[in-house]
């Protein structure tokens, strides 16, 4: 293993001091227990947004930490979920009395977590679940598809509304819906390494991909070889658009996710494939994101996602935003 | 019981779990993401680490402090629900004035019951639970029929590995080994293995003592 790092107790700490330091104007890292919070108070009457999980996600979920997105992030330790004096502390820190609305993935470490937190709290809050990754089917017999890149999305476009001073339902409403309009695929050309490991997670050959793999490097829907991006970006996309079935004509957001070891070059082949795949359908992509916001450490890879658009989830994407990892209209 | 047993045990637990170290983190590795084997050994050095602060305090506190210690020590589903564990342990009715075989027995039972509501999973999912709910019955049922504690704890080692062996089996419906459906089958669930290293651990050391 070779990482930037002292030791592994520690890793999590100083990237967080760095973290810090590297963005204090925008943001506050707080320590014993850990959760990152913007550097000004929440506005009055402001539902304030909490998400977290494991660390190794980053910039998710501290790097959106900002005016227009979250109010605050638990980081767990890498690929795990924080813990619930975690979602606590954070809770007191940034509630401003209109409830806090916890922003979590489908997985049952983050879930057991948070309901746990939430329990311990005195005021109000709700909680968007996503779980956006098409890859494994929801089936009678499962906890549910992952929730992976989508909660970027949800992040930024929920976020928005809340700084017009919804009401923790209609926040609530908003996250449900784009999470159900989204639908993520994964692909990994790598495995990654969690520092207190030391060694990969998976062993992949040199000439395999793992089709439909999960944000920590879980296994996916099959193996195979490496072929085009084309026939690459094509199956991905067949994928989500089996499950999110979009209509003729209908607008969409295409998100091109990088797993954290694919270079943004790469990405935007990608970006290339997949509008020509989806023009072909007959759609219309209008909104985009391409970059490194959903990771897997170092892992090579990356995940396509889809979001069926209406007007109001358009107003919500396009509106300013300033957190570390994302900025624009201000 | 005391806190005495409890840090003792966890000691003995240490030592059983490192011993089986690189066999649950290989298991967790095929069905999982890699880590359970960190938590686990995190958070048993964690309450072994706890001793000087709870030899002392009543039965409740100690648990108490315990719970709150692994909720937030360790994190993951191993964290909530160990933390969930012991939490209902702490809860146990009339515990400071004392703990004997019946009153293991009684908050045990409740414990895993607590413990099967925060994960939502039952016997069957090729979790934990597979291990922990039978060994909560087994001794339940045995206590009920009031066999001697050797012949309970000996029948309760043998429902442990019984229960650990069956999530070979299975598909995985709760957990992470939850996203590989199919394929998850023929691989023993790490979670089913150490918690039956630890509940054979605890059973053999009072049957020794």
């Amino acid at each position: 293993m070779k990482k930037f790092m002292n030791n592994a107790d520690d890793f999590l700490n100083e990237s967080l001091q760095g973290f810090k330091m590297a963005h204090s104007d925008i943001v506050n890292v707080h320590f014993d227990p850990s959760f990152i919070t913007r550097s000004s108070k929440t506005k009055e009457g402001k539902v304030a947004l909490i998400s977290g999980g494991g660390s190794g996600h980053e910039p998710m979920h501290g790097g959106l930490v900002g005016f227009g997105m979250l109010d605050a992030a638990c980081p767990g330790y890498v690929f795990s979920a924080p813990t619930p004096d975690q979602m606590v502390a954070a809770s007191e820190a940034v509630d401003s009395g209109a409830g806090v609305l916890f922003i979590v993935k489908n997985y049952s470490g983050d879930i057991m977590n948070f309901e746990m937190g939430a329990e311990m709290l005195t005021g109000k809050s709700a909680t968007v679940l996503t779980n956006d990754d098409v890859a494994v089917e929801d089936s009678s017999f499962t906890t549910g598809r992952r929730g992976v890149a989508a909660t970027v999305l949800v992040e930024k476009i929920v976020g928005s509304l809340a700084e017009t001073g919804a009401s923790l339902k209609e926040c609530k409403t908003l996250g449900d819906k784009v999470n159900k309009n989204s639908g993520t695929m994964g692909v990994a050309f790598s495995s990654c390494t969690v520092p207190a490991a030391g060694k990969p997670t998976f062993d992949l050959g040199l000439d395999e991909i793992e089709f439909g793999v999960g944000i920590h490097g879980e296994p996916g829907r099959r193996r195979e070889k490496i072929k085009s991006s084309k026939e690459i970006t094509d199956e991905m996309l067949e994928a989500i658009m089996e499950d999110l079935k979009p209509e003729n004509n209908e607008e969409l957001l295409l998100f091109v996710n990088g797993m954290g070891g694919t270079p943004l070059l790469e990405l935007y082949l990608i970006f290339d494939n997949a509008m020509k795949y989806i023009e072909s359908k007959n759609l219309k992509v209008s909104k985009s994101l391409v970059g490194n916001y959903c990771t897997s450490l170092e892992m090579q890879g990356a995940s396509i996602t889809l979001t069926k658009l209406d007007g109001e989830i358009v107003k919500h994407w396009e509106s300013p935003v300033h957190t570390a990892a994302m900025r624009w209209g201000m | 019981m005391s806190t005495k047993f409890l840090i003792d045990n966890a000691k003995l637990i240490e030592l059983s779990i490192n011993e089986n170290a690189e066999e649950i983190e290989k298991l967790d590795q095929e069905i999982g993401d890699g880590d359970h084997i960190f938590n686990v050994q995190r958070g048993i050095k964690l309450v072994i680490d706890l001793e000087p602060t709870i030899k002392d305090l009543p039965m409740s506190k100690a648990l108490n402090t315990i719970a709150m210690k692994v909720l937030s020590g360790i994190g993951g589903s191993s964290g909530a629900l160990f933390g969930t564990l012991f939490m209902t342990l702490a809860k146990g009715k009339n515990i400071d004035s004392g703990v004997d075989f019946n009153k293991s027995v009684e908050i045990f039972y409740d414990a895993v019951q607590a413990v099967k509501m925060r994960g939502k999973a039952d016997i069957g999912e090729k979790t934990m639970m597979d291990v922990l709910i039978p060994v909560a019955n087994t001794l339940k049922e045995l206590n009920q029929k009031e066999e001697s504690m050797e012949t309970i704890l000996n029948k309760v080692i043998e429902v442990a590995r019984e229960g650990m062996l069956s999530t070979k089996e299975l598909i995985a419906t709760k957990g992470r080994a939850s996203f590989l459906g199919e394929r998850a089958k023929g691989h023993i669930d790490p979670g089913a293995r150490s918690s039956q290293i630890m509940i054979t651990t605890v059973c053999e050391s009072v049957i020794n003592s």
